[in-house]
């Protein structure tokens, strides 16, 4: 092959313009994909900013049109207020303990019937798994009616009014939602049953074969291979459900009324408000607009920040594993 | 040739159902209805659960729907059957119900669409090479958390948000602040379609809801993303293949699949968020005054029956146009 010396100089003057193209190219895309990054980013973190400021200012700064972000007089009064209204330490603490034990009762019956899902084959398979599905999509309030009804009454055949002569009245204590709990019925548990099974579905089989060679049985297998493995799509599950159950309000207002649960007490905040600013006399004291809206962000950035703090230290568990799942699609 | 072996091996005929139940049948020491039985072990929470708290609690409310039911302090209720009565109230009656359903379902369809495009976009740009993505993409899934639960609609609830929302319109309206209220007078004066603008314009001013609500989706796209072998890339780099021409030819079709997870995700999202007012709707007719249990019902079901419409259109449109890529 020969080279033409006039034609390696073209190359050449082709190749610097071609470089500084494709660098204004790439500086303009990353100048512009910061700028882009930079607002939304803004957008999701400012209202934080903004409750965090507003919770600190005393009342007369909120009417004072020259007071926009930083409070002049700062104040730790109302999260004193908020706290007396939600009943603070205590729904918090109810919180706390009804978050832990529900979400570890959902997971450890997820983790068992996603991996009945992934690896056996049994009769109706397609049938229940398809029921799974449709957990998914129906919303629990379509069926919250008769749940109500249901455990007003709650009876399993008929074997309580047989033994104490009356069904019992399961409204006013946890056992129901832990009982839905233990059996995949609680807050979307359909997707953590399909998370799992995602997960169980892409570990080699090779590996539980392997065991069942060496002598070991069902259960061993399960726990001593199989778990560790899928140890981080099941923190991650635990996860997801204790924020989705921490501030739940659904199952909450349904199946834990008798426990003051801090995102119940949230939610009906403002009714309160009048009754704790009378200072116990009857007459109705309106509580201006915007001193409610201030309390609200109070009640939210409490009931937010354990959460916030806990994604700090979590926030890869969380990404990666839905990346995991949903990538074996 | 596997896939005829893996149905073999999934099909069960009804007999062998039945008998793998029955000790001392045939089948019942082999191999695989062991396997089988231990199956039905580890699923057994889910079939209990169903069918005490699914199944029946979905049966009664259907039956509740098509009548009416009185509650009886202390001792459970009473119900009468009154056919398709409380369908009849629910959309010819209540005065509210009707136009919550057409706001909020229109409402979602915009939504539904923008989240989509909008957690499509950024899954692209957070899986790019730049400095700080990782925080970037930990700020993104923050939502998750913030927009849950309570946390979701309680700050709608207060007048004052109303309020303050009407008064930036009213100041951005008089004195031109707001972009998106002078943009669509200038491109309305332009006389170019204004009914898309409109919905153009409405996904902008929702952006914020938008981009609070697409948390889950964008990490489902960023999986489905990481998932492209870079070898693609490179192919399409050396037969001279544009970064535009690439996006389209194998970026799109790799992860359209994970389009219909997605859309059904953000349509169920919506469909149970705090701070939808049907939702608002059917809880004051089932907890307030008139305690109308069968009214409520039928509404749940009529909304019910339309997200499931959704989700099938959905799925029908997806589907024709997706790639399913085969291993």
């Amino acid at each position: 092959m020969k080279t033409d010396p006039a034609a390696t100089v073209r190359v050449k003057k082709r190749d610097t313009k071609y470089v500084i193209k494709s660098n204004i190219k790439k500086y303009s895309i990353s100048i512009g994909r910061a700028l882009l990054l930079f607002g939304l980013c803004f957008m999701i973190i400012q209202p934080l900013l903004i409750r965090f400021s507003t919770s600190l200012m005393v009342e007369s700064d909120l009417y004072d049109s020259t007071i926009v972000l930083l409070p002049r007089n700062v104040t730790l009064d109302n999260y004193r207020i908020v706290g007396d209204l939600t009943n603070l330490p205590k729904s918090l603490i109810n919180t706390l303990w009804t978050s832990l034990l529900v979400s570890l009762c959902q997971v450890v019956a997820c983790t068992l019937v996603g991996y009945g899902f992934a690896r056996y084959s049994f009769p109706l398979k397609k049938f229940w798994f398809a029921c799974v599905v449709l957990l998914i999509i129906v919303p629990p309030q379509t069926i919250q009616t008769s749940l109500y009804v249901q455990f007003a009454a709650f009876d399993i055949f008929g074997i309580f009014k047989a033994l104490t002569g009356a069904p019992i009245n399961l409204r006013t204590s946890a056992v129901p939602y832990v009982l839905m709990s233990l059996t995949c019925m609680g807050l979307k548990d359909g997707l953590y049953i399909y998370m799992l099974r995602q997960y169980f579905k892409g570990i080699p089989k090779s590996l539980e074969e392997a065991a069942y060679v060496d002598g070991c049985n069902t259960m061993h297998t399960f726990v001593k291979i199989m778990l560790p493995d899928a140890l981080p799509t099941i923190a991650s599950c635990f996860l997801f459900s204790f924020v989705w159950q921490w501030t739940d309000l659904f199952y909450s207002r349904n199946f834990l009324s008798s426990y003051s649960i801090y995102s119940v007490q949230l939610s009906s905040i403002v009714s309160r408000m009048s009754r704790y600013f009378n200072n116990g006399s009857d007459a109705a004291v309106v509580v201006p607009n915007a001193r409610q809206q201030q309390l609200i962000f109070v009640g939210v950035l409490i009931c937010s920040v354990p959460l916030i703090i806990l994604y700090i230290f979590t926030q890869r568990t969380f990404v990666e594993s839905i990346a995991m799942s949903g990538s074996k699609e | 040739m596997s896939k005829n072996k893996k149905n073999d091996r999934d099909r069960w005929s009804f007999s062998e159902s039945v008998l793998t139940f029955i000790p001392g049948s045939k089948v019942y020491g082999t191999m695989r209805s062991r396997q089988a039985r231990q199956g039905v072990m580890f699923i057994l929470p889910f079939i209990i659960g169903f069918l005490v708290f699914m199944l029946k609690p979905m049966a009664e409310s259907v039956i509740f729907s098509f009548s009416s039911v009185k509650l009886i302090p202390g001792q459970g209720y009473e119900k009468t059957f009154v056919a398709f009565r409380n369908y009849q109230n629910a959309m010819g009656v209540d005065p509210y119900f009707n136009q919550y359903l057409v706001e909020e379902i229109s409402r979602m369809g915009v939504n539904a669409v923008a989240t989509i495009v909008m957690s499509f976009v950024i899954a692209v740009i957070l899986n790019q090479n730049f400095k700080g993505r990782t925080l970037a993409r930990a700020i993104f899934f923050l939502p998750v958390i913030l927009s849950s639960g309570v946390l979701a609609g309680i700050e709608r609830q207060n007048e004052f948000y109303d309020m303050m929302a009407g008064m930036a319109e009213a100041v951005g309206q008089s004195s031109g602040v707001n972009i998106s209220a002078a943009l669509q007078n200038l491109l309305s004066v332009s006389g170019i379609g204004s009914g898309v603008f409109d919905v153009l314009f409405q996904m902008i001013d929702a952006i914020y809801d938008i981009v609070m609500a697409s948390g889950i989706q964008i990490i489902v796209f960023l999986s489905g993303l990481q998932a492209i072998s870079p070898s693609l890339y490179e192919a399409a780099d050396v037969e001279g293949c544009s970064a535009w021409e690439a996006f389209w030819k194998i970026t799109f079709p790799m992860v359209s699949p994970l389009l219909l997870v997605n859309t059904i995700y953000t349509i169920i999202d919506f469909f149970m968020k705090n701070d939808n007012r049907v939702m608002e709707r059917i809880n004051t007719i089932m907890y307030g005054q008139q305690m109308d249990f069968g009214m409520a019902s039928a509404m749940s079901w009529i909304y019910f029956g339309v997200a499931i419409l959704f989700i099938g259109i959905a799925a029908i449109i997806i589907n024709r146009g997706v790639h399913y890529y085969e291993d």
